[in-house]
């Protein structure tokens, strides 16, 4: 378990590192967090050329109010990112997903960049990224341009990113008044990848019905999974017992994950559908009615 | 003599060392000059070899050797030692140091490249030119003892290797007459005992003197050393080898010998450098041995009170792709699945089979959890067939205080009687029942189920044989400043030798135990012994320690009573110094006894049999000793997920009179969380093709913090009669019964009939979404 030979180079700027992008492309590997990339160097399954560090940057690591939403820099650790006050009061949804991301100790290096580009199918991040309608800036030497959550993951382990691109900020748009939300997951350990992951979120007419819903599975599709026919039957509504399991229906019936050694497809169809209900009762519950 | 040390809670000695990163593992091994190796493995569970060529490998920058089985030496050519042969293993096939044409399991080694770096041995293995042509294989335990199966060894016909079978009393003429016979067909699956340091050899040549040094991470050190001397031909006293501070072995580490055990010390011979290979974590989960999986067909017959008439087992033993080790799993499994009941008839057939998958051998439990598993199912089915309460049907099959010892009509892996030394079943098991509040439990468990939650209690006693010979040994010395020093060869993998052999030190001489230093695992300090494994150390070493430690004792009243001028009757020892009973103003420190013991000039009387403080002993008991315990359990199934949760753990263990009881629930604890693993969460997953799907801690799971709950524990203590101490063996226990116990929690929760495990989310749905809601097992009646 040692990397094939590669160069590493650990550029002090943003600019110095497109720049490595540029003159390298697909032969270099961006190094955020390591969680992911660095298991993967010492087994043999990614060979690069060359390592390029990004930990050395000083300015790609923030969480600044922007528009009255946020702007969250890719080097940004998962640790930070769930301690983070302006976070955690205007997506706690986020930080609740965060707690499910593996340990502490993966966290305080893993970074919210790394986690998106990475786009491993059973992560927590995408899933909240797509309920949030997160957009994704990515730069390249040249230019930056922005992809919304729903055209960044592309397949399995696989985005929009270019072979000279990095994704430099997640912008998290102002969150809407009155919002109910919920993560909840099954892994078959505490830290582990999700089995299925859904995140939730609800805006409420202030009467206690949802006038927009939202939902997102992680774990049955290459990247976060939306089922809008849930989503429309839960548009106008009060979540209600009923109208819960309605979903439960409606999810298990739409997603189409694969199975492997830890769960069949079967099993999180199933999953996905019970946690769907689950989430919504949830979420529902944190509705604020207008007084 | 006063027992001061001895079952007190005595803090870890090791612990400040290890805990702040001062241990010295085999990785921690750096002398200079040093070369390492990385090993070539196959990536087929089948394949002829059809090329091989080495020779761009070996000209790769920093590359100082690479070897294949036709460079080997004749002694290293051979098939590897079998060890432990019995009458019933006919095809006593064993692997090779590197595969000479054919392979037979994914990760068997094909080539060993010894670079200035582990990277460029590593680059070097992508330049070594294999042409594998891929030959049916077999990895299912069932399939392989199909007619027609791939064979695994193409000269035996067959992939069985061995058939025994062990019958107790007239089982066929039970079943024929008994009013009810329950049948259960129970499997479990293949694990790994994961370690925390993996494997790891470091072998130091010194061609000037021809003495060879060998770091290993193993639980037997003077065994190894003994195999090295024998194929490398060089005499024992020229061969050391050191188990440094060993990072858990659980069984796997005592294998005489892998392949690395002897490539390394081969080619630091032939290079005339040091050299390392640390086995990583990949490695780790194709190279080290395996254990668990076997599938049992079982039967009990009862009477319509639940009385045992007799129980039968046959089963199928998954041994992998060789069998070095022998048939002591499923001997172990068929004797030990007896537990603690009387049963007038038994009858116990076991089939070892070759598979295309990595070698098994003991791994904790070593078949007992197979043994219990099958047992305490049967125990859970004939209560709920017969509409009795689970723990009335346990307790009218107790076998007594009064009988031991208890001849079970067995033989056990040490190929004596398998007969229950000593034990109080009854009591232990009233203990654990009064802890989990099974009178209480129908209650608790119908508010759960108002609340909609799904609780389930569990249920297993086991017994556990420990402490089996031949022998260990230890020689004792005080110094002239009155430090001890305690020297024994059996392998020390975080059992706290140091600390309880101290203890036992410590209490037979009266000094402080901060003033005993233990040394384990070192052939060059002690060169006798036979290793630690099957729970053994404490009793066996823990015997021969306070042999020689009383020995010395005796010695020093000898010499003491001379400078004091008393008889030696009247000298007691304590804290540090000798002196006269009643007088302890006429005293003498132990250092000056040591010193008088050894004098420079004059003579020394024949009764001191020679010079100094000091002995040497060894205990060798006739037989196992039989720990035994109760384990119970209350579980939560999420029936809409499967996933589970212990909320309670108790364990009730009696292993007679305890050293160091800190060092004891360190133990146990342990076990259980290895146990939560084997039921729940471990299981090594092979693919048709024979291809290892779990090679990374992502995908083989291991309990962590979050999912073993705290273990409540308590003890009762029945001394054994077979040795000095009175002690049982404490290693294996923790493990045994989880699997069962999780099992019982699980049917009590859900009303399903668990016949497998490991289980996990997945197939803990599949059950709860068959299982009827609401339905319980008879729980408490
Ligand atoms: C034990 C363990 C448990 C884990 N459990 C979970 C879990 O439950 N849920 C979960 O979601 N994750 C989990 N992870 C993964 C963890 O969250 C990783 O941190 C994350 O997947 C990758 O982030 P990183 O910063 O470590 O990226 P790295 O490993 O450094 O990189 C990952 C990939 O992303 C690319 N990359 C990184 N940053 C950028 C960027 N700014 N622009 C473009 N490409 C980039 C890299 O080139 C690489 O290909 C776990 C990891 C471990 C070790």
């Amino acid at each position: 378990m040692k990397p094939a030979p590669f160069r590493y180079v650990a550029p002090r700027t943003r600019a110095e590192a497109l720049d490595a992008l540029r003159r390298y492309g697909s032969d270099a590997k961006l190094l955020a967090g390591g969680q992911s990339l660095v298991p993967l160097l010492a087994m043999r399954l990614a060979r690069p050329g060359i390592v390029i560090d990004l930990n050395r940057i000083g300015d790609l690591a923030y969480v600044r109010p922007a528009r009255g939403g946020v702007a969250i820099g890719a080097m940004t650790r998962q640790r930070a990112a769930e301690d983070d006050p302006l976070i955690a009061s205007r997506y706690p949804l986020m930080v609740a997903a965060l707690r499910w991301v593996g340990h502490p100790q993966i966290r305080t290096r893993g970074t919210i960049g790394g986690s998106l580009a990475h786009a491993d199918p059973a992560a927590e991040l995408p899933a909240v990224a797509a309920v949030l309608g997160a957009r994704f800036v990515l730069a390249n030497a040249r230019r930056e341009r922005i992809v919304d959550a729903a055209d960044f993951f592309t397949g399995y382990l696989t985005t929009a990113l270019g072979p000279d691109e990095m994704l430099t900020e997640i912008r998290l748009p102002p969150p809407p008044e009155r919002t109910g939300w919920a993560f909840t997951e099954v892994a078959r350990r505490h830290g582990d990848f999700a089995l299925v992951g859904a995140a939730v979120l609800l805006v409420g007419d202030g009467e206690g019905r949802c006038a927009e819903a939202r939902l997102a599975f992680a774990g049955v599709g290459y990247g976060p999974v939306r089922v809008p026919e849930a989503e429309r039957a839960l548009a106008g509504e009060r979540v209600t017992e009923a109208l819960a399991a309605e979903v439960r229906r409606i999810v298990s019936r739409s997603v189409e994950p694969e199975g492997d050694i830890h769960a069949t497809a079967d099993y999180r169809r199933h999953v996905a559908g019970v946690l769907a209900a689950r989430a919504l009762i949830e979420a529902a519950s944190r509705l604020e009615v207008r007084t | 003599m006063g027992t001061r040390y001895f079952g007190e809670p005595v803090r870890r000695r090791e612990d400040p060392r290890l805990l702040t990163g001062r241990g010295t593992y085999v990785d921690d091994v750096r002398p200079p000059l040093l070369l390492h190796a990385a090993v070539l493995r196959s990536p087929h569970a089948r394949a002829r070899i059809s090329r091989l060529d080495a020779s761009r490998a070996a000209a790769a920058p920093g590359v100082a050797l690479v070897l294949t089985h036709a460079d080997l030496p004749p002694a290293l050519r051979e098939p590897l030692p079998r060890l432990i042969p019995h009458p019933a293993l006919v095809h006593h096939k064993t692997q090779y140091a590197l595969a000479p044409g054919q392979v037979r399991h994914v990760g068997e080694p094909v080539a060993f490249v010894v670079a200035e770096s582990r990277y460029q041995a590593e680059d070097a293995l992508d330049l070594i030119d294999v042409a594998y042509e891929p030959l049916p294989a077999v990895t299912d335990l069932e399939d392989a003892v199909r007619p027609g199966a791939p064979l695994v060894h193409d000269d035996m016909g067959t992939n069985v290797c061995a058939e025994y079978t062990q019958r107790v009393g007239d089982p066929d003429a039970a079943f024929a007459a008994a009013p009810h016979v329950f049948r259960e067909r129970l499997r479990m699956d293949r694990g790994a005992a994961s370690p925390i340091e993996t494997r790891g050899v470091v072998a130091l040549w010194d061609a000037q003197t021809r003495e060879l040094v060998v770091y290993d991470s193993t639980q037997a050190p003077i065994r190894i050393r003994n195999y090295l001397a024998a194929l490398l031909g060089l005499p024992q006293n020229h061969v050391r080898v050191i188990a440094p501070d060993v990072g858990g072995g659980f069984g796997p580490k005592i294998m005489m010998c892998y392949p690395e055990e002897l490539l390394v010390p081969h080619a630091a011979m032939r290079l005339g450098r040091p050299v390392k290979w640390i086995e990583d974590r990949r490695e780790n989960f194709v190279s080290m041995n395996q254990e668990r999986e076997q599938i049992h067909d079982a039967e009990i017959a009862v009477d319509a009170d639940g009385r045992i008439l007799a129980v039968r087992t046959r089963f199928l033993y998954d041994s992998g792709a060789y069998i070095p080790y022998g048939i002591i799993v499923p001997i172990v499994a068929s004797t030990q699945l007896v537990g603690p009941y009387r049963i007038p008839n038994y009858e116990c057939t076991f089939k070892a089979v070759f598979t295309n998958k990595v070698i098994v051998s003991p791994y904790r439990g070593a078949g007992r959890p197979h043994g219990c598993f099958v047992m305490e199912r049967l125990m859970d089915r004939v209560a709920r067939e017969l509409g009795l309460d689970r723990a009335e049907v346990r307790r009218r099959n107790l076998i007594q205080p009064h009988e031991f010892p208890y001849d079970t009509g067995l033989i056990f892996q040490d190929n004596a009687p398998l007969i229950y030394d000593s034990g109080n079943y009854p009591a232990l098991f009233a203990r654990a029942l009064e802890l989990i509040d099974y009178e209480g439990w129908p209650a608790a468990q119908a508010a759960a189920r108002r609340e909609g939650r799904a609780l389930g209690l569990g249920l297993a006693l086991y017994v556990e044989g420990t402490g089996i010979g031949p022998y260990e040994g230890c020689r004792v010395t005080v110094e002239p400043s009155g430090k001890v020093y305690a020297a024994t060869s059996v392998g020390t993998q975080g059992q706290g030798h140091f600390t309880s052999f101290a203890q036992i030190v410590a209490d037979a001489l009266g000094v402080d135990v901060a003033d005993v230093t233990v040394t384990t695992g070192d052939s060059g300090a002690f060169g006798w012994g036979t290793g630690t494994f099957a729970s053994r150390a404490a009793v066996v070493a823990g015997n021969a320690v306070a042999l020689a430690a009383r020995a010395v004792r005796d010695k020093a009243l000898l010499v003491a009573a001379r400078l004091l001028e008393a008889r030696p009757e009247d000298i007691e020892l304590a804290g540090g110094r000798a002196f006269v009973r009643g007088a302890p103003a006429r005293s003498v420190a132990l250092g000056e006894v040591a010193v008088a013991a050894n004098p420079l000039r004059g003579t020394i009387p024949a009764e001191w049999e020679g010079p100094g403080l000091e002995a040497s002993r060894y205990f060798a008991p006739p037989r196992g000793t039989f720990a035994a315990g109760c384990h119970a359990a209350v579980v939560e199934v999420d029936r809409e997920t499967g996933a589970l949760r212990v909320l309670r753990y108790v364990v009730v263990h009696d292993c007679g009179p305890i050293i160091n009881p800190l060092i004891l629930t360190g133990q146990i604890e342990g076990g259980v969380a290895q146990g939560i693993g084997n039921a729940f969460y471990e299981q090594i997953v092979y693919d048709p093709d024979g291809q290892v799907l779990t090679q990374t801690f992502m995908d083989y799971l291991l309990p962590t913090a979050s999912e073993v709950p705290p273990v409540e524990i308590a003890h009762i203590e029945t001394p054994s009669p077979l040795n000095p101490l009175g002690v049982k063996g404490a290693g294996e226990a923790g493990v045994i019964p989880v699997p069962a116990t999780i099992a019982s929690a699980i049917d009590d929760a859900l009303g399903t009939r668990i016949t497998q495990m490991p289980l996990s989310h997945q197939r803990l749905l599949e059950l709860a979404r068959r299982a009827p809601v609401g339905a319980a097992a008879g729980g408490a009646a």
